[in-house]
């Protein structure tokens, strides 16, 4: 995704003046094409988080489209202050991109996981909040976002995970995309669980369950429309993301069901209330929270059974 | 504008101190004697050095201002009035629920002449060093200023501004410290080490000038000579007293807080040579 990032973002800065790149002191290499394309358009901000998002605060104040770059929980939670006072106190229409989201980097240990950065960025009033689950997803967000004069927020992972979509799909802000057709049971995911929930409904295929896997690219603003028709049509509404299972898009379609007084069951896969201490690669992570194709559909199947029964 | 004498600065200045004090008893607001500390920065930055047009806010082509130290709203607002941004009227109700005018300035959408709602401190360099980045990506030749608190400098974005306005050799951004020598609680020398504040800016690569805050002649002086010629970002350290221009609030820090009462305004306005 970060490659896919790059490429997309020298795209768009070639056709479009005001794109600018901010960087915190990482991607070395990754945007010497930007460099080349948009001279004087890059900014390595070194290792001071706070001061660069204000500092594309002021950029976007000033008519300029910054997007600002570094590893998630270093765009997120180091600079909250700035991202709420500078950037969506003053609608200043900045897209904070945060690479190796969730637990991309699980090797690198606690302080590089990001597992709280939905839950405080869905707080921030007017924050666009959007987590691609492919290539495809990305670079039609980063289009996306720049018809938008508002701040947004991009979840992304790290390099080498699967494209999902084979031809770009009808990418809008706030409408999750079915990407498999299902009628029992609906699966929806977020980000780079996307590839791992597909995987789910193909285990789930085979129990003779036919599950919905819908890529909610927009975390925010909620795609409330279909979750108003998927109450209708399924017995068990799913989430599933890499992220803290508080706050983040588990607890934004909780906050949806009890405000529309659905009363659809619902279940959800997140990582726990807790800090990883041990090291471990991201399938082990993921495997620790049950955030494996074969946990989800053995989960989902003894929800069925429990609701038949 | 025309040019304006010093005379002038200093007599609106006077005007602008009589004005803050009697708003502030009247709407309860506090921070008089940060406000009064700033009021001949204020003065020399809006009525002699931005270029500024009030009738036309947006002008990409405007110098900014940016008060960083946000507490000192109360000053602002009255400047911006005296200036014409909107009319003295405007701040009728000053302080009342549903209105605009309290203690910290609204975003720039709710009120003219406003660049950045600060409030929050240590935010106002990085948004203005932003803006002069933007200004060097657009083409365009305007100046920034930001007006900080010395308190203000206790948080580390500010140097994290100032190291990269330096290493991207910013020269048309200039920080103009408010030096009062106090904040919320006590001394800022003996809660967080400033001293020597002046080095500090030049040995992160600023042009540094320090000049009495209160003398406007010093002040236009020092501001002559930004924007520099060897690409620097300038500092100016004024040196200002708390609550300057009323004898009873100088230097005194209850006055962070502490609301004058009617009979003080009165002698406030006498001992500044303001009737009425």
């Amino acid at each position: 995704m970060r490659n896919a990032f790059a490429d997309e973002l020298t795209m768009l800065a070639n056709s479009d003046e005001r794109v600018v790149l901010l960087s915190g002191d990482i991607g070395n290499r990754l945007f010497d094409t930007f460099k080349s394309v948009a001279d004087g358009r890059f900014y390595n901000c070194g290792i001071a988080e706070a001061n660069m998002m204000g500092v594309a605060a002021g950029m976007a104040l000033s008519g300029l489209r910054p997007f600002v770059y570094t590893i998630t929980p270093f765009t997120t939670t180091r600079c909250f202050e700035q991202i709420r006072v500078d950037v969506c106190y003053h609608k200043a229409p900045v897209v904070i991109v945060g690479t190796g989201s969730g637990l991309s980097y699980a090797e690198l240990g606690a302080t590089h996981h990001s597992l709280e950065d939905l839950a405080i960025m869905r707080t921030l009033p007017g924050m666009n909040i959007y987590a691609p689950c492919d290539t495809t997803e990305l670079r039609l967000i980063m289009r996306e976002v720049m018809q938008d004069n508002a701040p947004a927020y991009i979840r992304i992972g790290k390099k080498g995970e699967p494209n999902i979509h084979s031809s770009p799909p009808a990418l809008k802000r706030g409408k999750a995309i079915v990407v498999r057709p299902g009628e029992q049971v609906a699966l929806l995911a977020v980000g780079n669980m996307v590839a791992e929930t597909l995987q789910a409904a193909e285990f789930l295929a085979r129990q003779g369950v036919a599950a919905e896997v819908v890529s909610f690219h927009t975390v925010k603003p909620l795609d409330a429309e279909y979750l108003a028709q998927a109450r209708e049509r399924f017995s068990l509404l799913v989430t599933v993301e890499e992220h803290s299972r508080i706050g983040g898009f588990g607890s934004a379609v909780g906050e949806w069901s009890v405000a529309e007084d659905s009363r659809v069951p619902l279940l959800s896969f997140g990582t726990a209330d807790e800090f990883m201490h041990e090291v471990g690669h991201q399938a082990y992570a993921r495997k620790r929270y049950g955030l494996t194709a074969e946990h989800i559909a053995a989960q989902v199947l003894s929800r069925l059974s429990q609701q038949q029964s | 504008m025309d040019e304006i004498s010093i005379t002038e600065l200093e007599t609106t200045a006077a005007q602008l101190r009589a004005r803050i004090v009697a708003n502030s008893s009247q709407s309860s607001t506090p921070h008089l004697g940060t406000c009064l500390s700033c009021v001949d920065i204020l003065t020399a930055l809006y009525f002699s050095v931005l270029r500024i047009n009030p009738e036309q806010p947006r002008d990409p082509l405007r110098d900014r201002c940016i008060l960083s130290k946000g507490h000192g709203a109360p000053a602002l607002f009255q400047v911006l009035a005296e200036r014409g941004y909107y009319a003295h009227e405007k701040m009728k109700h000053y302080g009342e629920d549903g209105g605009i005018f309290a203690e910290h300035p609204p975003t720039p959408e709710y009120l003219p002449g406003i660049e950045a709602a600060t409030g929050s401190l240590g935010h106002g360099l990085p948004i203005g060093l932003g803006m002069a980045l933007s200004g060097r990506v657009n083409r365009e030749s305007y100046n920034v200023f930001v007006v900080l608190g010395d308190g203000e400098c206790n948080e580390g974005s500010v140097w994290e501004s100032a190291m990269m306005a330096s290493s991207q050799q910013v020269s048309n951004l200039c920080a103009i410290v408010d030096f009062n020598k106090w904040q919320a609680t006590g001394r800022s020398q003996d809660i967080l080490s400033l001293d020597p504040l002046v080095d500090k800016w030049r040995a992160f690569g600023w042009n540094a000038i320090e000049v009495d805050g209160h003398d406007t002649a010093a002040l236009l002086e020092a501001l002559s000579k930004f924007p520099a010629d060897n690409h620097k970002p300038t500092a100016i350290v004024a040196h200002t007293v708390k609550g300057k221009g009323v004898s009873f609030m100088e230097d005194d820090n209850n006055w962070h807080y502490r609301i004058p009462t009617a009979d003080e305004v009165e002698l406030a306005k006498r001992e500044l040579g303001i009737e009425g």
